[in-house]
C-alpha cells in the first residue's frame, strides 16, 4: 500500500468581487479551480516530484497534503487513513508528527526574532517528545549535525546565516519529529547553483538513511531529473502527465511535457532541434474549455476543444491527452 | 596593458576563439571597454571592495554573458556601467569607455543623455521596470520623443513597430493599454522594446528571464538574441543561468567575489572550463542529459565581502590550491581556449 | 548582559550617534524625564504643599525681571506657587498620564489587531467598523465623553479616579492606530512561510499569533508609541486646559496653562509661557526620536 493515496484532489478558491460590488456592478461570482481532479500515488521510500510553470496547481497540491487547506473535493489518505479528517479532529498531531514541509524561500521560512535552536526545537516541543532542558539541546545538536552544520550554530539568529545554510535548518526543524514523508516546495529554486548541489546532496542522502519519502515540487526539470523517481506534470490544475523518471525524460508524450523539456536551456550545446513555443499560460480565472492545453497545442482538434481528457493507463504511464490515446502522437 | 583580457593579442591567440564578426563589424575597438574597473562600498565598518579591478570589452553585435553566484557582483558590475550605483557605492577606480569615450565619472546630467540613448537597460522584475500609472504606448513614446526628437506621431509609429518587432500580438491595439493589461512575458517584450527605443548601442541586461517561466523564457531568449543580431547593438547579458548563457551568448565571463574568473568563449568555457570555480560550477548543476547519482558539489561558500581571501579570492574551496594561491591573486591570463585567472596553469606553463 | 552589549553594537546605536538632533532630542527628554521623576529632590519648592504656599507670593515676575525674587527663579502664579517646581511636578505628572495611557491604548490596539489580522474574515470586519467608528470621532471628544461619563457615574469620586479616568479616556482615543497597524502587518506575516511551517508543525493558532507573529510587528508600533506619547501628552493638557483633565490641586503642564490664560491680559506673561514652552519642549523632543527611531528601524533605509 502506498504511503500517500490522492483521488480527484480538487481545491477551488472564490476570488469574487466584494459582495457591494458584485451587486452593484452585477458581476458574477469568479471562482479559480486551483487544482482540479489530481489523482496520484506515493510508495515509501521514493520521491514523486510535481512540475509545471506558475499558476499549475503544484503548490496548492503541496498545502493540501500537509492540511494547510481543506480539500473542496477529493481524499487525501496517508498510510491508509483519511488526512483531511485526522487534521480537523484528534489525529491532527500525531498526523502531523508523520509528515512535514520545506518551503522555498529560505529567508521567510525561518522566523528572524528566534534562535535557531528554539527554531529547531519547536516541533520537538510542541509535540511534548522531549521536555527536559538538556536532551533537547542535544537532539537539536544531532539534527544540525545531520544536516551538515554544528551544535553551535544552535545559538546564533537566522541573518547569521547564508541561504543554503537556513534552508538545512529547514530540513533539521523538518526532521525533528523523524517524520515518514516530506513535502517539498521548491526547496532549491532561491539558491545558488553550487549551494543547491549541496542541498539536493543533503536530501538524497537523508532519503536514503531514514527511508524517507518525499513529494518534490519544482519548475526546474533538470533538478527533477536529478531527484525524483517519479514526474507528475501539471497544467492549469490538472494532472496531465505521470511516469516514472526515465520513461518521461526519455520519451515523454504530452504536447505539454514535450513542450516544457524543449524549453528548458541546453547547456550542454548538443545543439538538439528546438520546437518554438507557442503562446502563454491562460488565465486561470477562464481557463480554456476542454483540454486546458488545447489552445497551444500543435495537435489539437475538435475534441480537444469540447471534451476534457481524463487520465488513463497507456503503455506504463498515465497520460491525459486525447491525441496519444487515439495514437495521432 | 594594451589590449584588455577576454581578447587574445593577436600573436598568441589561437585562432577562431572568436565566432566571426558580423558582416564587417570591426573587431578593433570594442563598443564596450571595462578596465581595472573598482567598486568600492564605504560602511560603517569599513570600506568593502564590491568590485575588484574587472576588465573586460564587449564589440558591437557580440552578446557577453556575465555569470556568478549571488554577491559575486554581476549586477553591481551592470549598474556601474549605467550609472546608477546605488550610494554609498562609488567607483573608486578604473575605466568604462563607451566607443573610446569615457563614461565612468560624468556629471549627472550627461549620463541621463547617454542612458537610454547610448545604453539601455533590462533589468529583472517586468512589473517594477514599468511604470503602471502610464500606458505602454505613452512610455515608449516618451523615451523615443525624449531621445531622437520625433514628433508624437512618428514616435507613435516607430513606437507600434517596436511593439511588433517584439513579438506583441495586435501592437496598433495594444499601446494604449497599461502594463497590468500584460501578462509576465508580455510585460518583458515591452521592457525589451522600452530598451530598444531609442537605439541604443550597448544594452545591459539584468537577469531579463528569471522572473519568467521555462517556456516564456526560451522565447524571450530568442527574441532577445535576434533582435540584437539585427540592429548590431552589444549586449551585457548578467545572470547567474548557465543555461541562459549557454542558449544566447558569445562570449562569458565567469565573476566570484567581485572578480573575474574566468572569460571566454561560451563554448570553451562550458566544455572546457579552465579555471576550478568554473569546473565546480559546471558541475554542480544538474543536466538534462546524464544522470548521475550525486552531483559535484563544491564545499563552503563564497566569501562575504569583508572577509575576502588573501591571494586568489577562491583558494579556501579549491582543491588544487597550494602556497602561491595563498599568497599571489592570479591575473586573468590565456589557457588553451580561454583566459582564466589561476595559478595552476601559469606553473604548468 | 550580553542584550545590552549587543544593542550597543547594532546599527540603531550607530545611527543614533550620527545623528545630532537625536541626540539633543534624547539628552532634554532625559533631564526633563530626570527633573520629573525626582523633583522632590530638584525643585526648590513642593507646590501640591498647600502649606508652604504664600499668598503674598502670588504672582511673582521672573527672578531677572523687577519685583522678581531670588527663591522664585521664574516666577509664581496666582496662588504663589513657585513656576519652577510646578513645572517639574506638572511634567511628572503630564508623562506619568501620558505614559499609562500609551501602555493601556497598546495592549488594547495590538491584542485587537493581532485578533483581526489573524483572524480575518467576520472578527477582522467587525474589529475594524468598531476601528472606524471610533476614529469618526475627534480624540479630544471621545476623552472628553468617557470623562463625562465617569464624572455622571461617580461624582463624588476621590481625585485618583479623575486620574484613572483620564488616563482611559487618552488611551481609548488613540488605540485604533495600532489596531490598524498591527493587522496590516500581521496579515503580511500571516502568509510568510514561518507562520506556515509553524501550522505545519501543529503549532496552536494562539501559540502562533503571540509567539510568532507579535515579535515581527512590534517594530512599527514603537515608532507609533514613542510619537503617540508627545500626542497624549497633548491631549492630556488640552483636557486639563478644558478642565477636565487632572484635580486642580496637582496641576499638570496643561491646567498651569489654563490658569495661566486668564492672566495674559494683566501682563503676569511668565505664568502661561514658561508651562507652554516646558509642553512643546517635550513633545518637540519626543517627536524627534520618534522620528529618529522610524528611520533608524527602517530596514530599506540602512
Amino acid at each position: 500500500m502506498s504511503l500517500v493515496e490522492v483521488k480527484d484532489l480538487s481545491k477551488t478558491f472564490e476570488v469574487s468581487a466584494p459582495w457591494l460590488n458584485r451587486i452593484i456592478e452585477n458581476k458574477p461570482r469568479q471562482f479559480v479551480h486551483a487544482v482540479d481532479g489530481v489523482s496520484f500515488a506515493i510508495e515509501r521510500g521514493k520521491t514523486l516530484a510535481l512540475v509545471g510553470e506558475s499558476g499549475c496547481g503544484k503548490s496548492t497540491v503541496a498545502r493540501l497534503l500537509v492540511g494547510l487547506y481543506e480539500p473542496t473535493q477529493g481524499t487525501v489518505s496517508f498510510d491508509g487513513q483519511d488526512a483531511a479528517q485526522a487534521f480537523a479532529g484528534q489525529g491532527e498531531l500525531p498526523l502531523r508528527r508523520r509528515m512535514q514541509m520545506i518551503f522555498q524561500d529560505p529567508y521567510a521560512s525561518l522566523n528572524p526574532r528566534w534562535k535557531v535552536a528554539d527554531i529547531v526545537a519547536e516541533p520537538l516541543r510542541e509535540h511534548g517528545l522531549l521536555n527536559e532542558a538538556g536532551a533537547v539541546r542535544e537532539r537539536v545538536g544531532e539534527l544540525l549535525t545531520s544536516v551538515g552544520l554544528t551544535p553551535t550554530d544552535a545559538d546564533k539568529f537566522p541573518h547569521q546565516f547564508s541561504g543554503g545554510q537556513r534552508q538545512r535548518i529547514s530540513i533539521a526543524r523538518a526532521l525533528a519529529t523523524a517524520p515518514e514523508f516530506l513535502v517539498c516546495d521548491e526547496p532549491t529554486s532561491a539558491l545558488d547553483v553550487s549551494v543547491q548541489a549541496q542541498v539536493l546532496n543533503l536530501m538524497k542522502d537523508l532519503q536514503r538513511q531514514q527511508g524517507l519519502s518525499y513529494l518534490f515540487i519544482s519548475h526546474n526539470l533538470a533538478v527533477v531529473r536529478h531527484v525524483a523517481d517519479q514526474v507528475g506534470v501539471m497544467y492549469l490544475g490538472r494532472l496531465v502527465e505521470w511516469a516514472e523518471k526515465a520513461q518521461i525524460f526519455a520519451t515523454p508524450r504530452h504536447p505539454y511535457t514535450r513542450m516544457l523539456l524543449d524549453a528548458i536551456p541546453d547547456i550542454h550545446m548538443t545543439g538538439r532541434a528546438r520546437t518554438p513555443v507557442q503562446g502563454e499560460v491562460p488565465n486561470p480565472l477562464s481557463p480554456p474549455g476542454g483540454c486546458s492545453f488545447h489552445p497551444r497545442c500543435p495537435h489539437a482538434n475538435e475534441r480537444c476543444k469540447q471534451e476534457r481528457p481524463a487520465m488513463q493507463d497507456f503503455q506504463g504511464i498515465r497520460i491525459a491527452c486525447h491525441a496519444v490515446i487515439e495514437g495521432r502522437l | 596593458m594594451s589590449a584588455a583580457p577576454g581578447r587574445p593579442k593577436q600573436a598568441r591567440s589561437p585562432t577562431g576563439d572568436r565566432p566571426k564578426a558580423e558582416k564587417g563589424a570591426s573587431m578593433t575597438t570594442a563598443l564596450l571597454e571595462v578596465r581595472r574597473l573598482r567598486v568600492e562600498i564605504p560602511t560603517r565598518r569599513g570600506t568593502l571592495l564590491a568590485l575588484d579591478d574587472i576588465s573586460f570589452d564587449i564589440a558591437a553585435g557580440e552578446i557577453l554573458g556575465v555569470v556568478g553566484e549571488s554577491g559575486a557582483g554581476k549586477s553591481l558590475t551592470g549598474s556601474a556601467i549605467i550609472g546608477l550605483l546605488d550610494p554609498p557605492g562609488r567607483i573608486a577606480g578604473g575605466e568604462i569607455l563607451l566607443q573610446g569615450e569615457r563614461i565612468d565619472h560624468l556629471p549627472y546630467e550627461q549620463m541621463r543623455r547617454i542612458r537610454g540613448r547610448r545604453i539601455g537597460a533590462i533589468f529583472q522584475d517586468p512589473l517594477t521596470s514599468l511604470n503602471p500609472l502610464y500606458t505602454v504606448g505613452r512610455q515608449l513614446i516618451e523615451t523615443i520623443q525624449a531621445h531622437l526628437g520625433f514628433s508624437h506621431a512618428q514616435a507613435r509609429q516607430r513606437a507600434i513597430e517596436l511593439l511588433e518587432q517584439t513579438g506583441i500580438p495586435a501592437a496598433a491595439q495594444r499601446i494604449d493599454q497599461y502594463p497590468h493589461q500584460f501578462s509576465g512575458g508580455m510585460r518583458q517584450r515591452v521592457v525589451i522594446a522600452l530598451a530598444l527605443a531609442a537605439e541604443p548601442q550597448l544594452i545591459v541586461a539584468d537577469e531579463p528571464t528569471t522572473a519568467l517561466d521555462v517556456s516564456i523564457q526560451a522565447q524571450i531568449i530568442s527574441l532577445l538574441k535576434s533582435i540584437c543580431r539585427q540592429r548590431g547593438a552589444a549586449v551585457m547579458l548578467v545572470t547567474h543561468d548557465m543555461g541562459v548563457i549557454a542558449e544566447t551568448c558569445d562570449r562569458v565571463a565567469v565573476m566570484y567575489a567581485g572578480r573575474v574568473v574566468e572569460i571566454g568563449p561560451v563554448a570553451e568555457v562550458i566544455h572546457h572550463p579552465a579555471h576550478p570555480y568554473t569546473r565546480g560550477l559546471m558541475g554542480a548543476i544538474p543536466a538534462m542529459d546524464e544522470d548521475r547519482e550525486r552531483l559535484s558539489q563544491i564545499e563552503g561558500s563564497m566569501p562575504r565581502l569583508n572577509a575576502v581571501p588573501a591571494g586568489c579570492a577562491y583558494n579556501p574551496r579549491c582543491e588544487h590550491a597550494f602556497a602561491r594561491c595563498r599568497e599571489q591573486r592570479p591575473e586573468l591570463a590565456p589557457v588553451a581556449g580561454t583566459q582564466a585567472a589561476c595559478w595552476l596553469h601559469e606553473e604548468r606553463a | 548582559m550580553a542584550a545590552f552589549q549587543s544593542f550597543f553594537e547594532g546599527d540603531v546605536w550607530w545611527s543614533f550617534r550620527r545623528s545630532p538632533l537625536a541626540i539633543a532630542a534624547a539628552l532634554i527628554l532625559l533631564i526633563c524625564l530626570f527633573c520629573a521623576a525626582f523633583a522632590e529632590w530638584v525643585a526648590p519648592h513642593n507646590p501640591f504643599d498647600l502649606a508652604s504656599l504664600e499668598l503674598m507670593d502670588a504672582r511673582l515676575p521672573p527672578q531677572w525681571l523687577d519685583g522678581g525674587s531670588t527663591k522664585y527663579l521664574l516666577g509664581t502664579d496666582d496662588q504663589g506657587r513657585d513656576l519652577f517646581s510646578a513645572l517639574m511636578y506638572g511634567a511628572r505628572i503630564s508623562l506619568i498620564v501620558a505614559a499609562a495611557s500609551v501602555l493601556l491604548s497598546l495592549l488594547i490596539g495590538v491584542s485587537l489587531g493581532l485578533l483581526a489580522g489573524f483572524a480575518g474574515g467576520r472578527v477582522d470586519g467587525l474589529i475594524m467598523r468598531v476601528c472606524d467608528v471610533m476614529l469618526s470621532f475627534p480624540s479630544i471628544l471621545v476623552a472628553l465623553l468617557i470623562d463625562g461619563i465617569g464624572k455622571v457615574l461617580y461624582p463624588n469620586a476621590p481625585g485618583g479616579l479623575a486620574f484613572i479616568v483620564l488616563i482611559l479616556a487618552i488611551a481609548m482615543s488613540g488605540w485604533v492606530q495600532y489596531a490598524r497597524t498591527v493587522r496590516g502587518s500581521t496579515m503580511v506575516e500571516r502568509n510568510k512561510e514561518y507562520v506556515q511551517a509553524a501550522r505545519v508543525i501543529g503549532v496552536r493558532p494562539w501559540r502562533i499569533m503571540f509567539r510568532h507573529v507579535l515579535p515581527n510587528v512590534m517594530g512599527p508600533v514603537l515608532v507609533l508609541a514613542t510619537i503617540h506619547v508627545a500626542a497624549a501628552v497633548t491631549i492630556e493638557a488640552t483636557l486639563s486646559f478644558l478642565g477636565v483633565g487632572v484635580p486642580p490641586t496637582t496641576p499638570s503642564l496643561g491646567t498651569l496653562i489654563r490658569v495661566g490664560n486668564d492672566f495674559i491680559f494683566s501682563g503676569e506673561w511668565w505664568i502661561v509661557i514658561w508651562p507652554s514652552i516646558a509642553l512643546v519642549t517635550i513633545t518637540l523632543s519626543v517627536n524627534v526620536l520618534g522620528d529618529w527611531l522610524r528611520d533608524a528601524l527602517n530596514p530599506r533605509l540602512r
